[in-house]
């Protein structure tokens, strides 16, 4: 094994001469009096390695002893990682006993004592490569496959596999010999590097269908698929948190894995608190039993962070190779990248835009390829759908984080803080934001039968009413009320009727926080009903009260059940206000 | 922190000297070890095999090349104990009010930050009287949070309010480059209200060396952990001017070569900031430190590194603004924000607190548009008309930072409001509540 000792320090990078090979990405262990802090190698010079810390160096001194572990930063992969609170190197928050993180206190993620109930899903003989299921455990409400370790390269054939019963994670429950008769023995457990990509399946392909979030600007407007990528720029207190929430909450996933990446401890609180308690709206059970969090929260050590996506990211790969269903949402990636950027100044690397490091963009688009819907060796499928939020300093998108992502991902959300501002919540930008999936043939195709026909045409009609709504409002605003016909008030307030009934929402109350799609498709055609229906107006004046009435009923809707006595009332009242004299044709 | 010279090293040889570090050749030292140079604190900032880099707190003004270096073995601390409170110290942790030496327990500063899982969600509303704080931007313990406002706005003033309405069981006060008006400002409001037995300052005023700032928040954080965890109280932490500390940061980072990102500010301003906020927390055991911050901004420009920053971090803020409708300062409703009111409006206070605070806002914003309109010399509506009258009105009831009534009242106040300028229609409320609260009008 590699030794060495400290040479230097700068806040958390440290030169450490080493008596031997040591591997770029290796984890190694500064010995500081009985503990052990780990750092990764992310340079070599000569015998010069420049290791970030993963911990506060503080008193560290100039030859404190260093060991090389001979391998890179791992994730323990097993039954029993759904429903934990991770640090972003993976290690198990729950079981650290003092309320003050110590450094060098690293309890595992898994419970190597936990018995599982295994059944064998295959016979000995077959011959099987990395990622195949050999047996499964019940996990929550969760089929757990347990594969092929995805390091074993090659084919390989089942020449022993455990009966069904009870058995701890460590116990082999395979064993597997190769052509040349190597032979392995398989566990529950498998270790894999987090920054390389699992790509034990057989094709990646075109997401086609729907992830479903309850959130209509979303679903409707600009909707993210099974599999898909998408970003939530914004600046701050525009809403990505909040958002992102609802996410974490509403959507169609089977596993959801959220990670905090260099926010606040508070955020994260929430969900501790809340999933135990909140049901999934897709099973009926609790949300936490789904979910997976990763807090590496603002005050916790910065090199951690960076490691934080990748550690979820991976987490993600394993679960998506069992043919689940996986969302992940990282909050906030801009952090992950400003890690980079104090990482790569302390290595007094040339610096690109913004001083963040030059290979930046190759960094995120590399991270984002991770994602995405497989089918997997048995013919199964999985995915893994990713939406970050990003900071853009300043709330300038042309800032570099915020361009790299854009490249990167197919879902534009972008957060306005003029709507932030004016609380017209979701504030994504209706204009600006985009989903390029509305151009998949096999989206709109597999969307028939939960929305009929003409789907599309009726969200761009949407769009145009929106579009000429803004347009309206730059004439009315230059021109004057009365400096303009009465149809440029009815398109803006068309717009504004389109704007707080269908696209704002209210996350924050217990039946508007979530439309399901099929309500979604109701309100569509309710509103276009509404909006074909012609108005006679006397006079400008006559327009706002008018549309700030079928606002006022329509908000009142959206707080009741769907088809509920109350519901179905005021949407006649809506027709009513229609046929009213105020409204000849 | 008296220099401690006990088997302590000493080195008599400095191999540098810049503006604000030195650097000395010497061995078994600690990364962030306090070491006296010439008697001036200091701090290890980068060790290079035996050449050991500090940071003069104070500056390097006048040292020699043989000044005498003594190590202490250890990073700032503070001394710890109740007789902390009532006292007056400066950015190591001594006294300034001629009383006596603090005894304690020694503790590092800047130390560990809570475990996630170990913190509570924090759920206790912090009453102010301000409306414009209350209604629309609630406070709750465990938060931090600071006011944005220009160097000419009375934030001080209206933090030390705040702070003497709260209910606090101590107030920790980390004054950075105070004016030496401000602090005895402080010193008096504090004595005045009878507070001076819960109170803890640490202070840097103009008149002392910009880097010994960037002490001051770790102190007074660390003194309030020790209220909060190791006696269960409730905290509040008053730090005033953040943007002073960070431009502190900047001058060191600069003298360190390091590369600027933004506003000259160094790359890692977000960390550093965060470090320090983020010791706000909700303790299983009753105790919690909120912090209320001040950043000063320059010509109302949020988009600066370190409000920016700010804003990334702290949980909302509150944004000072001169309403020259009514001739007096208020807290704006569209820039302020409390993100943690979810977790106490319409459950610590009633119901309709939300829907209302929205409303109102929403109606306000409204009358900005028809400000504008009639800035640009267009007619204004009957509609445009009412949200100008009801907005001057919001402003003077709600608003202004003199205000000073309970939760109930400002809801009750802003409903009839709504009901003397407004239709149920145009302020749109769930009927629920305009069942319950609409005000009966009185022909
Ligand atoms: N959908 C919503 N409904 C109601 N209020 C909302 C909604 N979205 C955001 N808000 C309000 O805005 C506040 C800020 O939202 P959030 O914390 O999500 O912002 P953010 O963009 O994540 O900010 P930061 O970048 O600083 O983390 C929330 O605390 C809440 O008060
Ligand atoms: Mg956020």
């Amino acid at each position: 094994m590699t030794t060495g000792f400290i040479k230097a320090i700068i806040s958390n990078l440290l030169i450490v001469e080493a008596n031997g090979p040591f591997r770029q990405n290796e984890i190694c262990y500064i010995l500081d009096g009985n503990k052990k802090l780990m750092a990764e190698v992310i340079k070599a010079d000569r015998n010069k390695a420049y290791i970030q810390a993963f911990e506060s160096t503080r008193m560290l001194k100039y030859g404190t002893p260093v060991e090389f572990s001979g391998h890179m930063l791992e994730a323990t992969l097993g039954p029993g990682l759904l429903s934990g609170n991770y640090d972003g190197l993976l290690h198990n928050l729950s079981a650290m006993q003092t309320n003050f993180i110590q450094k060098g206190d690293y309890p595992p993620a898994l419970d190597f004592n936990k018995q599982w109930n295994f059944t064998p899903l295959v016979r000995e003989g077959v011959r099987l490569q990395a990622g195949d299921w050999l047996g499964e455990v019940m996990e929550n409400s969760i089929i757990h496959k347990i594969m092929v370790p995805f390091t074993l390269s090659g084919f390989w054939e089942v020449s022993r596999i455990a009966e069904g019963g009870d058995y701890k994670i460590s116990d082999t429950i395979a064993e597997l010999t190769d052509t040349n008769g190597r032979t392995v023995e398989v566990t529950m457990v498998q270790r894999w590097p987090v920054k390389k990509p699992v790509t034990a399946f057989l094709e990646k392909f075109r997401p086609g269908q729907l992830m479903e979030t309850g959130i209509r600007i979303i679903d409707t407007m600009n909707p993210i698929l099974q599999g898909g990528t998408g970003f939530i720029p914004g600046p701050f207190g525009s809403g990505k948190t909040v958002l992102q929430q609802s996410i974490a909450r509403q959507a169609e996933a089977d596993i959801v894995i959220i990670a905090a990446c260099g926010e606040r401890a508070n955020e994260v609180v929430d969900l501790f608190t809340e999933f135990p308690e909140l049901d999934d709206p897709w099973t009926g059970r609790k949300l936490i039993e789904r979910t997976i969090i990763i807090a590496n929260t603002s005050n916790m050590p910065v090199a951690a962070r960076e490691a934080s996506v990748y550690t979820a990211m991976t987490l993600g790969e394993y679960y998506r190779a069992m043919g689940l269903k996986v969302l992940l949402l990282a909050d906030s990636t801009s952090r992950w990248a400003q890690a980079l950027r104090e990482m790569s100044n302390r290595l007094e690397e040339l610096p690109g835009q913004d001083a963040f490091p030059v290979d930046l963009p190759s960094i995120i688009s590399n991270f984002y390829a991770r994602t995405g819907l497989v089918r997997l060796n048995n013919g199964k499928t999985g995915a893994i759908t990713f939406i970050g939020t990003v900071s853009p300093a300043g709330g300038n998108l042309k800032e570099p984080v915020t361009e790299s992502t854009r490249k990167a991902t197919r879902c534009f959300y972008g957060l306005s803080q003029q709507r932030a501002d004016s609380k017209r919540y979701p504030a994504i930008d209706p204009i600006d934001s985009y989903s390029k999936y509305l151009e998949y043939p096999e989206y709109l195709e597999s969307m028939k039968d939960k929305t009929g026909e003409n789907w599309f045409e009726k969200i761009n009609e949407l769009k145009n009413i929106l579009l000429k709504g803004k347009e309206a409002y730059e004439q009315i605003s230059i021109l004057g009320d009365d400096g303009v016909s009465i149809d440029f008030h009815t398109a803006y307030w068309h717009a504004e009727v389109v704007d707080y009934v269908f696209l704002q929402q209210d996350a924050f109350d217990e039946i508007d926080a979530r439309t399901p799609m099929e309500r979604q498709k109701y309100m569509v055609d309710h509103l276009l009903e509404t909006l074909h229906t012609p108005v006679k107006f006397y006079g400008f004046d006559e327009v706002q009260p008018f549309y700030k009435k079928i606002i006022d009923r329509y908000k009142q809707m959206n707080y009741e059940a769907f088809m509920s006595p109350a519901f179905v009332s005021y949407s006649e009242e809506i027709k009513k206000l229609l046929a009213s004299p105020a409204a000849i044709s | 922190m008296e220099p401690i010279t006990l088997f302590k090293k000493k080195y008599t040889r400095l191999e540098k000297i810049t503006k604000a570090t030195c650097v000395v050749e010497a061995d078994n030292v600690g990364y962030e070890e306090l070491a006296y140079v010439a008697g001036r604190p200091a701090q290890v900032v980068k060790i290079m095999g035996n050449e050991v880099t500090l940071q003069v707190f104070s500056g390097t003004e006048g040292l020699g090349t043989n000044a005498e270096v003594i190590f202490t073995g250890r990073p700032p601390v503070l001394k710890v104990g109740d007789d902390l409170s009532g006292r007056f110290l400066n950015a190591y942790g001594n006294p300034i009010d001629y009383g006596p030496e603090i005894e304690g327990e020694i503790r590092e500063i800047g130390g560990p930050s809570v475990n996630p899982v170990k913190r509570k969600q924090p759920s206790e509303f912090i009453p102010t009287g301000i409306a414009g704080i209350d209604l629309n931007n609630t406070l709750v313990t465990g938060q931090k949070i600071p006011f944005f406002a220009d160097p000419d706005q009375p934030f001080n003033e209206v933090m030390s309010l705040v702070a003497l309405r709260a209910k606090a069981d101590k107030i920790i006060l980390g004054g950075m480059g105070l004016l030496n008006d401000d602090y005895l400002y402080f010193r008096r409001i504090f004595e005045n209200a009878g507070a001076l037995h819960r109170i803890v300052c640490f202070i840097n005023t103009t008149d002392d060396p910009p880097v010994e700032r960037l002490l001051i928040p770790d102190m007074a954080l660390t003194a309030a952990e020790y209220f909060a965890a190791d006696k269960g109280e409730k905290v509040l932490v008053l730090l005033t001017d953040m943007t002073l500390y960070s431009d502190a940061l900047s001058i060191v980072s600069n003298k360190m070569d390091q590369i600027p990102s933004k506003d000259s500010m160094p790359g890692s301003l977000y960390s550093d900031l965060a470090r320090i906020y983020e010791k706000a927390v909700q303790l299983d055991n009753g105790g919690s430190i909120t912090i209320i911050a001040v950043t000063t901004l320059s010509g109302g420009d949020i988009t600066h590194a370190i409000p920016d920053n700010t804003g990334y971090i702290t949980e909302g803020q509150l944004f000072l603004r001169r309403n020259t409708d009514i001739g007096k300062v208020i807290i704006d409703p569209f820039r302020s924000l409390s993100r943690l009111k979810n977790l106490v409006i319409g459950k610590k206070t009633r119901s309709d607190h939300a829907q209302v605070m929205n409303a109102a806002v929403r109606l306000y914003a409204d009358a900005m548009n028809a400000r504008s309109k009639q800035e640009n010399g267009f007619d204004l509506t009957d509609y445009d008309m009412r949200t100008l009258q009801y907005a001057r009105d919001y402003a003077r009831q709600i608003l202004a930072i003199d205000v000073n009534i309970g939760p109930d009242e400002m809801l009750n106040q802003t409903w009839s409001l709504f009901g003397k300028y407004f239709s149920k229609e145009e302020v749109s409320i769930k009927a629920e509540f305009t069942d319950r609260y609409w005000p009966i009008k009185d022909q």
